[in-house]
């Protein structure tokens, strides 16, 4: 047994190796870079060294001064200022030129640091510049977590929201537990049917049915997203059928508007909705419906009385998969949607390759996750057998 | 017997919307014209030619295959060599390592990439086709294990016990009696992984190299940056490659080697 034990150990070992490698390792560091704030450590560590000793009130001891003066000239040469400027621009527009301007001007700094630096720019005399660059001294940081809901540190120490225009965030969660939500639910209501309908067939027949949810199922989102891009076009097939069916006029833009983004999700998500569906009413007894008309059930009252809660772990958990899968959408909003209608996986990608901001790619990734996580939960706590198979 | 009808005619409206739109770019692929309208005015197999003579598509076809047959092979094997484990073994903790297996299916592809593109970019293997394989093969390997511990799940350990009381060395009652049994499970995992892999798009958009293009991520590029009606050709081919998986499936499916 003992040796059957480790036997069985090692060969799973190898799987377990790639996923901790591949996927749970790299999942946790990206995370942990929601909250980490290494730049300005690594950067000019004798400063944040002195800035970590300070109180914080007034300006911080000279030596602060000089080495940051020293430092900054150092990481200038090496070409190592980029992380630091853009991680102290991000939380303050402006510090970038500021300390680009300051390292320039190392080579001056050496004398009475403090009195050149506060001469080259009023702003090292500001205690809360100061205060500022203590605080992004690390190791950890609330920075991106509170952006990613529109909040901030306030100079004085508080939690305070981000200027109006700046505010993008709760905009894009909401618009995407709404998108997701509206999805789940347009799913759930057009894979009942088929589901019901495919269910009350004689197995072969209800076979070949399913078929038809299997071909839109195996066919690559790639492919039905760009059938739906085709169809949507200004001189598409939708607009010209309405045309000649009296329903328009001229021809709509429909590309880029969310008619789109929830037209063509609604296509490649719903066989996920239907297969639960139709595995749950497949297993429902024929009898209980006949019983309930025996004993003077009408239809309306079968459906609701017996059909419907017998059938709604399969439905729910329908419901859940498609939820979660919505909530991470890309490529359709991307290909078939306007700039209204991008999710928080569009701005995941964007901080991720046009303008790179891992703390930011992290937050919302973290923040993203949460969401997925919650749906997840309350599928399991909703349904016992979610998530299980028997 | 009017609601049955009602019924009927609901789910057969539903089917209609799935199945028109993947049906609708049939036509319009053949289509002569540039304009995409339906019914196309005029008939030609001019797309599908400048499919075949296009380096890019080609090449993106040939990385896709590479890259889903490497993820087949190397999923099919760890796979297989975990469920055997998972089901024979008496294993500590089988419950994490089964909830750490499903943990990439349901985690949304974009965070996958983004831990992934941090990783792969501090180890080297951004833009490599290994990385790719590797990444791909953690978000394909839960069906391969799903399916292989589907096949096992009737197994009657009496069947090895019997057939090392009549002689067998342990290996040759592993190849003769579990190694059959498992083998519909194997092929449909593997089928599963293919087309998981195949139809890969946001791992690949983040992990793969500049010029590493693969069918999804170069239909998504002729969609986006530049419209190019040759994608309602690439887009029919790769459908009829989808419903060849779909076919090799269910036959796997009727031989007893479905998921769940």
């Amino acid at each position: 047994m003992r040796r059957g034990g480790i036997a069985a150990f090692l060969l799973v070992l190898p799987l377990l190796l790639l996923l901790v490698l591949s996927f749970a390792l790299p999942v946790g560091r990206m995370l942990w870079t929601a909250v980490a704030d290494p730049e300005l450590s690594d950067t000019l560590p004798d400063t944040a060294a002195v800035l970590r000793a300070w109180n914080g009130e007034g300006l911080p001891p000279e030596e602060a001064f000089a080495h940051l003066a020293r430092e900054l000239g150092a990481a200038l040469a090496d070409r190592r200022l980029g992380p630091l400027a853009q991680r102290l621009n991000f939380e303050q527009p402006g510090l970038r030129a500021l300390l680009l301007r300051t390292a320039r001007a190392a080579g001056e700094l050496r004398e009475a640091p403090r009195e050149r630096l506060i001469a080259l720019d009023p702003r090292w005399g500001e205690a809360e510049l100061w205060r500022l660059l203590r605080s992004a001294a690390g190791p950890v940081t609330a920075l991106y977590l509170l952006r990613a809901v529109d909040l901030r540190l306030g100079p004085a120490g508080g939690i305070e929201a981000v200027a109006e225009e700046e505010a993008i965030y709760r905009t894009l969660f909401l618009r995407t537990l709404w998108i997701a939500a509206l999805v789940t639910a347009l799913c759930v209501v057009l894979a009942y049917p088929v589901a019901a309908a495919l269910a009350a067939l004689p197995q072969r027949l209800a076979a070949w049915g399913l078929v038809l949810v299997l071909v839109p199922f195996w066919t690559s989102v790639l492919v039905r997203t760009t059938a739906w891009f085709v169809l949507l076009q200004r001189e598409g097939p939708l607009n010209a059928a309405a045309i000649a069916l009296g329903l328009i006029e001229h021809p709509l833009q429909l590309i880029g508007t969310r008619f789109a983004v929830v037209a063509a999700m609604v296509h490649v998500l719903l066989p996920f909705a239907i297969l639960p569906a139709y595995a749950v009413m497949r297993r429902l007894d024929p009898a209980l419906p006949r019983a309930a008309a025996s004993l003077g059930a009408g239809a309306v009252a079968r459906f609701f009385r017996v059909h419907l809660p017998l059938s709604f772990p399969g439905v729910a958990a329908g419901g859940a998969m498609v939820f979660l899968l919505a909530v991470g959408y890309y490529i359709t909003p991307a290909l078939v949607g306007g700039p209204r209608d991008q999710m928080v996986a569009s701005f995941i990608a964007f901080f991720l390759s046009q303008t790179p901001n891992w703390g930011m790619a992290a937050a919302l990734s973290l923040l993203l996750l949460a969401m997925t996580g919650a749906a997840a939960l309350a599928a399991r706590a909703l349904l016992p057998g979610f998530g299980r198979r028997e | 017997m009017t609601a049955r009808l009602l019924l009927g005619l609901a789910a057969a409206g539903v089917l209609l919307f799935l199945l028109a739109p993947i049906l609708a770019i049939l036509p319009l692929s053949l289509s002569a014209g540039e304009i995409l309208r339906l019914p196309p005015e005029g008939w030609s197999l001019r797309w599908y030619a400048a499919l075949l003579s296009s380096e890019r598509w080609l090449l993106a076809a040939r990385n896709s295959l590479v890259v889903a047959g490497a993820t087949t092979l190397l999923a099919g094997v760890l796979g297989t060599l975990a469920a055997l484990g998972l089901h024979f073994g008496r294993l500590p903790g089988r419950g994490a390592i089964l909830a750490l297996l499903a943990a990439p299916v349901v985690t949304p592809s974009i965070v996958t990439a983004a831990a992934l593109f941090l990783a792969y970019s501090a180890a080297g293997l951004a833009g490599t086709l290994f990385g790719l394989v590797l990444a791909h093969t953690v978000i394909s390997v839960p069906f391969v294990v799903l399916a292989v511990l589907a096949s096992l799940r009737g197994f009657d350990p009496a069947l090895l016990r019997a057939a090392e009381s009549l002689g067998a060395p342990p290996a040759a009652a592993f190849r003769r009696v579990v190694l059959p049994l498992i083998a519909p499970g194997v092929a449909a995992g593997a089928v599963f992984a293919f087309a998981t892999s195949f139809d890969e798009f946001i791992l690949t958009l983040f992990l793969a190299g500049p010029g590493q293009f693969t069918l999804p991520r170069q239909i998504y590029a002729a969609v986006r940056d530049v419209w190019d009606p040759t994608v309602c050709a690439a887009a029919v081919l790769l459908f009829l490659a989808s419903m060849l998986l779909l076919l090799a499936s269910e036959a796997l499916r009727r031989r007893g080697g479905g998921i769940g």
